[in-house]
Parts: structure tokens; sequence; C-alpha cells
């Protein structure tokens, strides 16, 4: 192998920020995604040019999540963290507790049928209150659905935008939760004290 | 399962624009570089799984560079000055020796000397790219070897 002219860091990450800003000048930016720390791990944050498609948890795995949208929504997936600036923001404020409520325009593709009218009804739990999974089928007309609602909240792409976090069981105990039981109480607790 | 484009600019990027400073040098190597991703990021999508990326982006960039030389040649740059201003080590000098040397083999030699030594690629590969045969890529990287050899120590 002969050397010429090594690239340094800053002169790849120079370029990949050029190759993501003509990429979206051009409509070839199909994902852009970018991480976030918030006080229950790494998030993950993709969109496409619909609005936010997918919010992750550290445990969901940054490559399998990532792969995952490459298979179902597009590989024209670039980390680009600036189309993401104000999700990002309203996530911060919500983290800090002074937003009650996600401003953002929300691509729902990753859901069909059932799931997706479960994901639809569930903002109309307010922060701050929690309703069961059977309060949910009879919210969405199939009161027999509830373990359908179950598998809508577990398969939720977007966590914490769409709040499945406020949906518990009927006897009081938390349920299951994409980002673990542990997460849930500490989303519920939040809004509790705000 | 196709990897997200981004997986594909962190691993071959730093390769692929070794590739472009060789061939077109350091001055239009980032335009070089910013089109072939480019170009790449609209196709990537009717890539075949089993593609060998790395020889899909040489590919890219090679047509990338020729136009870029046939731009360049409408309007000439000195190629050697920006770099000089960059150079500070002795390894600098050497690279713009190396630089200077591989600007100056014939388009065939550099191609292949490039494609082989720094981007690693099989001559079959090579030969698809630049055209002929496998064993005429592999004569011409030997070539410029030996013209490179006789430029640097000279």
């Amino acid at each position: 192998m002969i050397r010429s002219a090594e690239p340094t860091q800053s002169e790849m990450a120079e370029l990949r920020a050029r190759l993501t800003a003509e990429a979206d000048d051009a409509g070839l930016l199909d994902v852009a995604y970018r991480t976030l720390d918030t006080p229950v791990g790494e998030l993950l944050l993709a969109a496409t040019p619909a609005g936010l498609v997918r919010v992750a948890y550290d445990i969901e795995g940054r490559d399998a999540v990532l792969i995952a949208l490459a298979a179902k929504v597009s590989p024209r997936i670039l980390s680009a963290p600036g189309r993401l600036d104000d999700t990002a923001r309203q996530l911060d404020e919500y983290f800090a507790g002074r937003r009650q409520q996600f401003d953002l325009p929300l691509d729902l593709s990753l859901s069909a049928g059932f799931r997706r009218i479960v994901l639809t009804y569930l903002p109309t739990i307010e922060y701050g209150h929690t309703a069961s999974y059977q309060a949910v089928a009879a919210g969405v007309h199939n009161p027999k659905a509830v373990r359908a609602v179950g598998t809508a909240c577990a398969t939720n792409p977007l966590p914490i935008v769409i709040p499945c976090h406020r949906v518990i069981r009927t006897d009081g105990a938390l349920g299951a939760y994409l980002g673990g039981p542990d997460t849930k109480r500490r989303l519920l607790d939040l809004e509790a004290a705000a | 399962m196709k990897e997200p484009f981004e997986a594909i600019v962190s691993r071959h990027g730093a390769t692929v624009l070794r590739v472009c400073r060789a061939v077109v040098g350091v001055v239009d190597a980032d335009d070089a570089w910013s089109e072939t991703f480019l170009s790449a990021l609209e196709a990537y999508p009717r890539l075949p799984e089993d593609a060998n990326v790395e020889a899909w982006l040489v590919t890219i960039a090679h047509r990338k560079a020729i136009d870029i030389t046939r731009r360049s040649a409408r309007r000439p740059v000195p190629i050697a000055e920006p770099a000089a201003q960059r150079a500070q080590t002795l390894d600098h000098h050497r690279d713009i020796d190396l630089a200077r040397s591989l600007a100056a083999l014939p388009d065939k030699q550099r191609f292949a000397v490039v494609y082989h030594h720094i981007a690693g690629l099989p001559y079959a590969d090579i030969a698809e790219i630049i055209g002929g045969t496998a064993d005429a890529a592999r004569r011409a990287a030997a070539d410029g070897i030996a013209n490179l050899r006789k430029g640097l120590v000279r």
C-alpha cells in the first residue's frame, strides 16, 4: 500500500457535513438521525421529511434500529442532527418538567391498522394521568381488543412522544414497557412531580 | 439486509478520499468525494445486496474524477500550491512529492496504481473500471510503480 495525503478526522467530518447538507438539498435524505442523552439513557431519534418516525431506547440497539429503518423506510440514512434539533429541544424540555405536550410532525408509517389507531388515541391520555389497557380498548371502540392494545403499545415506534407509558394494567400494576419497567416508572414519576 | 448509508460512508469514506486525492489532486479531491457520495446515495437503494461496495464506489469516483479533470483542463489550477501551503512536516513533503509524481503518470498507470494500491481492488475489478483486460491493468500498475520509483529517487 502507498500512502498519499492521509485524511484527518476533521477533514472527514467536514466532508460528511457537506454531504448531509447536499443530500438534504437534493431531496435524498430519506431518514435523518441523531442521538440524545436523557435521564432514561441515550435515545436514537430518526425523522423522514414527513416527520419524526422513530424514537428508540438504548436497549433496542442502535445498529439494529437503523438496519430496520433501512429495510422498512429507506436505506438513504445519514446522521443529520440539524433536522432533529426541534425534537431534541422538546424532549429536553419534557425531561426538565417544562413540557407536557409535544408539538412535532409525526410520521406513523411504521405502524398500520389497529396499532396505528391505538397510537393516534394515546395522546388523549393527559400528561400526569394514566389509563388501563382496557380503557384504551374501549376508547378506540374495540373493548375486547385489550391484548392488541398491549401489542400496539409494545411496538410503539415513537415512545415518550406518543405516551404509551401512560397505559397501565387495570389492577394498577405498571405492565410491560419497551424501555424497561424502570423507565416506565421514571416517566410516570416525572409527570406526577411536575 | 441493506446497511444504512451512514455505515457505508463510515467504512469507505476515508479510502475514497485517498483515491480522489491521488487521482485528481488535493485541490479537487473534496469535490470529487462529495459528488461521488451524493451519486452513490441516490443510486444506493438499487444496488444489489451482494455487490462489492468498495468497487462500486471507486467506479463512481473514477467517473467523477474524469469529469473533474475535464473541467479543470478548462480552468488550469496549479496542483502544488495549496498542498505546499499545508506542508509542515517532512512526511508532508514526501506526500507532495508522491502527489506530483502520481499526477505526472499517464492516466491509465495512475488509475491502475491508485485503484490497486490505495483502494485495494483486484485487477479484474480495475479492468472493468478503466477498460481492457486484468493483465493489462496489472501491467499498467507495475509500470506506474516503476515510474513512481524513478520519480521519487530522482
